[in-house]
């Protein structure tokens, strides 16, 4: 159906670790990755950024079918900047910061989840995944570093002290592999998950949605516009986005009657569009599907040497884009601490962070998908009215908007930190203009790689504040400094904080210090730059 | 619910300005209503209130009384 977009096919290429297997031996590496989706991508390409070869196992041979996940969120282009598609994001994508919110037949108010300027990345850019899939597949090849493996299931999984053993079916046979570490990114039916028998619980949600994409000439703004109780969809709801291609996702509720089948059928999805899009536009559909969904998620995401990322790991309803973006983050805080595991810079137990680290930030997104469907969905009379009663009010008292949710929109966890100033640790870092005679720069963009230390001055850099920076860079060769300057100041050399938004952004104070990990989040920030709790504070976030 | 000293105490000794003609008015308000259009008044009056004392201390305090009580 889909008429914009032919899914490449990759070829299945017989490697030779299948010969191994012939002789009862299987070939080891140190990590391989189920499942060459979006987030299975994401961490092959992200450890390849790193230095660390992978193997990824597909079990089929093309990217998403379908455009799926669309809304690629401001954190999550922040890392796919860092990995090398940013730009292509960018220039394919449809930029929004913009929404508006529909009760039955007006807009009760709008919205702009960025509102404040000096970022790189916009809160969104739509975008049909297998766009972003593509070009994944694309820098994982020219890395040289994954070895990508089409038309490689993997039936069976085992694990042991020493190691991950997998046996694979390809059109050539079975053979098996072993490793250090698996990734299990094969998503919401994940075949690792259903080897080691993990139970997958949660809530399911007593309702039907139609997603649509259709292709037409239309011109709707690059917005979210979504509708309670519209005219065109009584007692329902609607969600609408721009794509690139011309192409609209449509998103109606249905009720929990529906049937899934018969609503997937052009006689019953088309009329429901027209009345929705008026009679006169012509639209073809590209993809049509009809789902439930589920918030859940396994109790925990490290299994000995195996590590659940993504859809394997939790799912959460579509209101929000947490599902994609919150895999995409998973891989974003793994990767980093398995190539320091990987090079001996960390120790093992680093990687139960990961679980500390992502339990949370799913619990948050499954938190804030189920008060999104909880508002959308009314369970009874009573939610009905209270739910009717917050939209009414929502068209004139600027305090009900607060109470409207139609989907909490995806933002990057960070966990609550009491202390002073604006960022604690485990804060992702904010981005923020910087300027260097006349060349600008995004900080974030100048995070690429290692630990960072960002140190923050209003005056010429004194003798001992070198000696510091220099005693700091001789100690660890994978922390590197930036001097950061006010905004007033112009040290040939010296990156400039021109807006001031960095200070505002870090509660930066002159003299002060923030270490920074390999995934853009904040370790900790001193006053003033202490070497040697910097040091120590490098040590225990690699413990 | 223990309350440190600083929190915020939800009222329940009188405070009404005039108890019996807020509540002629809460009558009025649903003489002519039927049982949907009260239920969404009556939310509407409450996000109302909510909205004007705002903290959750006290918010909490308030539900955690309306909740019927529980067979000991």
């Amino acid at each position: 159906m889909p008429k914009t977009y032919r899914n490449p096919r990759y070829p299945y290429r017989r490697s030779p670790d299948q010969d191994a297997t012939k002789s009862g031996a299987s070939v080891h590496h140190p990590i391989i990755v189920v499942g060459a989706g979006l987030v299975g991508l994401t961490a092959a390409v992200d450890l390849a950024s790193r230095g660390v070869r992978t193997v990824v196992l597909d079990d089929d041979d093309t990217v998403s079918f379908g455009s799926r996940a669309i809304c690629f969120s401001q954190r999550t282009l922040e890392i796919y900047d860092r990995l090398g598609i940013g730009d292509k994001l960018r220039a394919k994508g449809v930029t929004w910061n913009r929404g508006k919110v529909f009760f039955r037949d007006r807009m009760i108010y709008s919205f702009d989840l960025q509102p404040e300027g000096g970022h790189c990345w916009p809160a969104f850019i739509n975008l049909q995944q297998y766009y972003p899939e593509e070009w994944l597949v694309e820098r994982a090849g020219h890395s040289g570093l994954v070895d990508l493996r089409w038309k490689n299931r993997v039936t069976a999984v085992r694990q042991d002290g020493a190691g991950v053993t997998l046996d694979i079916e390809t059109p050539d046979g079975p053979y098996a592999l072993s490793c250090d570490y698996l990734l299990a990114a094969d998503g919401a039916r994940s075949q690792v998950r259903r080897c080691f028998d993990l139970p997958f619980d949660g809530q399911v949600f007593q309702d039907r949605f139609l997603i649509a994409d259709v292709v037409m000439q239309a011109d709707f703004p690059s917005e979210r516009w979504f509708w309670f109780d519209p005219p065109f969809h009584p007692g329902q709801s609607a969600l609408l986005h721009r794509q690139p291609d011309n192409v609209w996702r449509i998103d109606l509720q249905l009720g929990w009657d529906a049937d899934p089948e018969q609503e997937s059928k052009p006689e019953r999805v088309v009329p429901r569009l027209k009345a929705m899009l008026g009679d006169d536009v012509d639209f073809e559909l590209e993809w049509v599907s009809v789902y439930t969904f589920q918030c859940r998620r396994l109790q925990r995401f490290r299994h000995g040497r195996v590590f659940f990322i993504g859809d394997s790991a939790h799912q959460v309803s579509p209101f929000g884009a947490r599902g994609g973006n919150g895999g995409v983050q998973d891989a974003d805080n793994l990767c980093w601490k398995l190539a320091a595991v990987l090079d001996g810079r960390a120790r093992e137990s680093l990687l139960d962070s990961y679980d500390a680290e992502r339990i949370p930030a799913a619990d948050e997104n499954i938190l804030h998908a189920t008060r999104s469907t909880d508002f959308i969905t009314p369970k009874n009379a009573v939610s009905r009215a209270f739910r009717d009663a917050t939209l009414e009010l929502a068209a004139e008292l600027p305090f009900a908007r607060a109470l409207v949710n139609s989907g909490r929109l995806s933002r990057a966890y960070c966990p609550p930190h009491p202390g002073p100033g604006p960022l604690g640790p485990g804060s992702p870092c904010p981005d923020a203009p910087l300027q260097r005679g006349n060349q600008r720069a995004w900080l974030l963009q100048l995070l690429h790689g290692d630990f960072f230390g960002l140190y923050f001055t209003e005056a010429p850099l004194s003798g001992a504040d070198c000696g510091k920076l220099e005693l700091l860079a001789d100690r660890h060769p994978d922390l590197r400094t930036l001097v950061i300057t006010a905004e007033d100041r112009d040290d040939p050399g010296l990156w400039r904080d021109g807006e001031g938004l960095f200070q505002a952004r870090y509660g930066a104070v002159p003299g002060g210090f923030t270490l920074v990990r390999p995934d853009q989040h904040v370790v900790a920030s001193w006053p003033q730059l202490d070497c040697a709790a910097v040091s120590r504070s490098r040590a225990a976030t690699l413990a | 619910m223990p309350l440190s000293s600083d929190s915020v105490r939800l009222i329940t000794d009188p405070n009404i300005d005039a108890p019996d003609a807020f509540y002629a008015a809460l009558a009025a308000l649903h003489r002519d209503l039927d049982d949907a259009e009260s239920a969404k008044v009556n939310a509407k009056l409450i996000l109302l209130l909510a909205n004007h004392i705002g903290d959750a201390a006290v918010l909490n305090q308030a539900i955690a009384l309306a909740l019927p009580h529980k067979a000991a």
